[in-house]
C-alpha cells in the first residue's frame, strides 16, 4: 500500500511552518542536463519536484510547456529514458511524475505504477484523468505505493470539491485559474479563492499551480495555500537563456519569496 | 443504436477523459442535451432548421452509368447537396441551437478540411453567435478557400501551429481554448468523438440522415434495404449517421478509413481528446500523425462507437490508398456528373476495389460532401505541384489493391 511518503513529507514541512515549493521540469529538456536541473532545484529549496513525461498531445499545457515537451520528444525522450534518468538522481526530496493518461494506459496501470516506483517517484499526476475515470488507476497506484495527486478546479461545485479532495493522495493540486498552464502577469483572484475553498475542507497539503509565475505571486498565494507549483515560469528561464542555471536561480528566488526573505 | 452507459461508454469505449476544469461543463452539456432532446419544441425547431435552412431531406441518387461500369448497383445518399456542402450542417445546427438554449454566445470549433468550420461559422452567423475556429496550419494552406469562407461568414480562424498542424492539433487548440473559456463558451465538436456526451449527441444530430436513407432505400428497393452501406471514416460522424438507419437491418456496414489514418484497422486502443477508442500511436503511447490526401480524414483517432461496432462485429472497417481515392474522385465526376469530396471518395474507392466481391449487389454510399473545396488541390496534384504532392502518399499499396 501507499506509504504516503509525499504527503508525510509535505505535512511535516508545512506543520513546521514552511511554505511548500514544487517546481516543474520536463524530462528530457534540456536533453543533456535535465537531471542536473532536478538536482539543482532540490538544492535551491524545492520541497518536491514535479517531472513531466512528455506526451504528444498535452491539452492542459500552454505554449511554454508544450515547447519543452516538443523539444524533448524531438530529442528522443521516452517514458523509459525518463524513468532511467530519474532513477540515477541523487536527491532527498520526493518526486512527482506528471503525464497524460495515454502514456499510463499504453504501458498498463500496474507496469506504469511499478515503473514509477522503481524509478524513485513517490506520486503521479494525470491531468486528463478526472475523478470519474481515475478509480481503476488510483486503486492500482495505491497498491503499488504511488500517491495519485488529484486536480481540483475552480469550476467544481461545493458538492464536487470534497469528492476530489477525498481521492487525492500526496497533496491536493488546486488549479489556480480557469485555463491551461502558462505564465501570467498577475495572480488570478481565482487562485486565492481556490486555496481558501480547499483549505476550508481539508487538512491535506493544498498546493496551487497553473498561472503562478513570480516570487511575489507565490508569496501572496502562500498566505492562504500551503504552497505553490511553478512550471511554465521555470521552463521559460531555460527557453530564454538556454541554460539551466537561470532556472535554478529562479527556484531559489521563489524559495526566498515564500520564506519572506 | 442506443445510449451509451452512465460513464459514456459504448461497450468498452468512450468515457470522459478531460481535465478536471472541464468535467462540470461536460456534465452540464449532457444534462442540457438530454433536456433539449426530449423537448418537443427543441426538436421542432431543429427539424425546421434542417428542412428550411439546410435543405433536408437530401435526395438519394441511383448511379446508372457507374452501376453498369462496375456491375454493382450504386445508390448515393446526397449529403453533398446540403447547405454548406456536407453532412456537417446537421450536427452544427443541433449544437448551435443547443448553445443558444444554454445561454452560451461564443462558439469554439476545430476543423480539418474546413467543412465543419464553415458549417459552424454558418450556423453561428445565423444565430448571431461569436465564432472562433481552430485549423491546423497545413490545412489552412491546402484549404485556403474554406478559410476565406469562414472569415466571410464572420468567424475568426486561428491557425494551430503545434504538432502535425492538422486536425488533431486543431482539436488540441480548441480544447485548450475551451479549458480557458468554459464558463462563456460552447465547444462545437465536429465529429462523434471527444468526451461524453459528444459521441452520442453528435450521432443523434446526424441520425436524420440515416433515417431518411432507410426510408428512401425502401422506396427505391421495393421495401428492401441495400446489401451494403458504406461510408468514409475519419472521426466517423457521417458513417455513424448513415449506420444509425441500418444497424437494425440486414445491411452490411462498412467504414472506409484512409490507409494513412486507419485507427480501427490497427486496432490498438488509446485515450486522446477525451475518449477511449482505437488510436494510431507508437509503442509508448505517443499519438501518431495521420496521413491522408483528404484533410477531413487526416485524424489518428476514431469515434468510440465505431470501435465498439468493430469490436462486436456489426461493422467492418477497410482502408484505401490516396491513389485509389483520387481515381474514385475522377470516376464519379466523369460517370455521373457529381464531383465528390475527397472524403466520400474513400467510400467509392473501396467499392471500386471490391467490385468483384460486390457483383450484383446493391451498395449505398454516403456521399458526405461535395468536391468543390478539393478541386484546386486535385488539380495541383495532377499537375505535379510539389507543395500539393506533399499532401498525398502514392507509395502505399494495399494487399489485393
Amino acid at each position: 500500500m501507499a506509504d504516503g511518503t509525499l504527503e508525510k513529507h509535505l505535512r511535516e514541512r508545512r506543520d513546521a511552518g514552511r511554505k511548500l515549493l514544487v517546481p516543474y521540469i520536463t524530462a528530457g529538456y534540456p536533453k543533456d542536463n535535465w537531471t542536473r536541473l532536478v538536482e539543482g532545484m532540490a538544492g535551491a529549496g524545492a520541497d518536491a519536484i514535479e517531472i513531466g513525461i512528455p506526451f504528444s498531445d498535452p491539452v492542459m499545457d500552454g505554449p511554454t510547456i508544450q515547447e519543452s515537451s516538443t523539444r524533448a520528444l524531438a530529442d528522443g525522450i521516452t517514458p523509459g529514458l525518463a524513468f532511467d534518468g530519474v532513477s540515477r538522481l541523487d536527491i532527498d526530496v520526493p518526486l512527482v511524475a506528471m503525464t497524460y493518461y495515454n502514456i499510463c494506459f499504453r504501458m498498463g496501470h500496474e507496469r506504469f505504477a511499478q515503473s514509477l516506483k522503481k524509478a524513485g517517484f513517490a506520486a503521479a499526476i494525470l491531468p486528463d484523468l478526472p475523478l470519474e475515470e481515475a478509480g481503476e488507476w488510483a486503486e492500482v497506484a495505491d497498491v503499488e505505493g504511488i500517491e495519485t495527486v488529484m486536480l481540483a478546479a475552480p469550476t467544481a461545485s461545493d458538492e464536487r470539491l470534497p469528492l476530489v479532495v477525498e481521492r487525492a493522495r500526496g497533496f491536493v493540486y488546486g488549479v489556480g485559474l480557469v485555463g491551461i498552464t502558462g505564465e501570467r502577469n498577475e495572480l488570478a483572484a481565482s487562485a486565492l479563492k481556490m486555496a481558501s475553498r480547499l483549505k476550508a475542507i481539508t487538512d491535506k497539503p493544498v498546493l496551487i499551480g497553473v498561472g503562478v509565475s513570480t516570487p511575489e505571486q507565490a508569496a501572496q498565494l502562500a498566505e492562504v495555500a500551503d504552497g505553490v507549483i511553478v512550471g511554465s515560469a521555470v521552463i521559460r528561464q531555460i527557453l530564454d537563456t538556454g541554460s539551466i542555471d537561470a532556472a535554478i536561480d529562479f527556484v531559489g528566488s521563489l524559495r526566498r519569496g515564500l520564506d519572506g526573505d | 443504436m442506443g445510449e451509451p452507459d452512465d460513464s459514456g461508454r459504448f461497450g468498452r469505449f468512450g468515457g470522459r477523459f478531460v481535465p478536471e476544469t472541464l468535467v462540470p461543463a461536460c456534465q452540464e452539456l449532457e444534462q442540457g442535451f438530454r433536456e433539449a432532446w426530449s423537448d418537443d419544441s427543441f426538436r421542432r425547431e431543429f427539424e425546421d432548421l434542417l428542412q428550411n435552412y439546410a435543405g433536408r431531406p437530401s435526395p438519394m441518387t441511383e448511379c446508372s452509368n457507374l452501376s453498369n461500369e462496375l456491375g454493382v448497383r450504386i445508390l448515393l445518399k446526397r449529403e453533398d447537396l446540403n447547405h454548406t456542402g456536407s453532412h456537417k450542417i446537421n450536427n452544427v445546427l443541433g449544437q448551435t441551437l443547443l448553445a443558444k438554449r444554454m445561454g452560451k454566445n461564443r462558439i469554439v470549433a476545430e476543423t480539418g478540411a474546413g467543412q465543419h468550420g464553415v458549417a459552424t461559422a454558418t450556423a453561428a452567423a445565423y444565430f448571431g453567435q461569436e465564432c472562433v475556429v481552430y485549423m491546423g496550419e497545413v490545412d489552412v494552406r491546402r484549404q485556403a478557400l474554406n478559410v476565406y469562407r469562414m472569415e466571410l461568414l464572420g468567424a475568426e480562424v486561428r491557425t494551430a501551429m503545434s504538432g502535425s498542424r492538422t486536425l488533431k492539433d486543431a482539436v488540441n487548440e480548441a480544447m485548450r481554448d475551451w479549458v480557458a473559456s468554459v464558463e462563456s463558451s460552447y465547444y462545437c465538436l465536429g465529429s462523434v468523438m471527444g468526451p461524453h456526451p459528444y459521441p452520442w449527441m453528435v450521432r443523434e444530430f446526424h441520425r436524420v440522415l440515416g433515417e431518411e436513407a432507410l426510408a428512401q432505400s425502401k422506396t427505391m428497393l421495393n421495401g428492401d434495404v441495400p446489401d451494403v452501406v458504406v461510408a468514409c471514416v475519419g472521426g466517423g460522424s457521417n458513417a455513424i449517421g448513415i449506420f444509425s438507419g441500418f444497424v437494425d437491418t440486414r445491411s452490411e456496414l462498412v467504414g472506409v478509413e484512409p490507409a494513412g489514418g486507419a485507427a480501427v484497422g490497427r486496432a490498438v486502443p488509446g485515450v486522446v481528446h477525451g475518449s477511449l477508442s482505437y488510436l494510431m500511436q507508437d509503442e509508448f503511447g505517443q499519438v501518431n500523425e495521420a496521413q491522408s490526401v483528404s484533410a477531413g480524414l487526416d485524424y489518428p483517432g476514431v469515434g468510440p462507437e465505431h470501435s465498439h461496432l468493430a469490436d462486436i462485429g456489426r461493422a467492418r472497417y477497410e482502408a484505401v490508398t490516396d491513389r485509389q481515392v483520387l481515381d474514385a474522385f475522377s470516376l464519379l465526376s466523369r460517370s455521373e456528373g457529381i464531383i465528390p469530396a475527397l472524403e466520400p471518395s474513400h467510400a467509392l474507392a473501396w467499392v471500386v476495389r471490391c467490385k468483384a466481391e460486390l457483383q450484383g449487389k446493391t451498395v449505398l454510399i454516403n456521399l458526405s460532401g461535395r468536391g468543390d473545396k478539393d478541386v484546386a488541390q486535385v488539380q495541383a496534384i495532377q499537375a505535379g505541384d510539389p507543395l500539393a504532392l506533399e499532401t498525398v502518399d502514392f507509395s502505399t499499396e494495399l494487399e489485393g489493391s
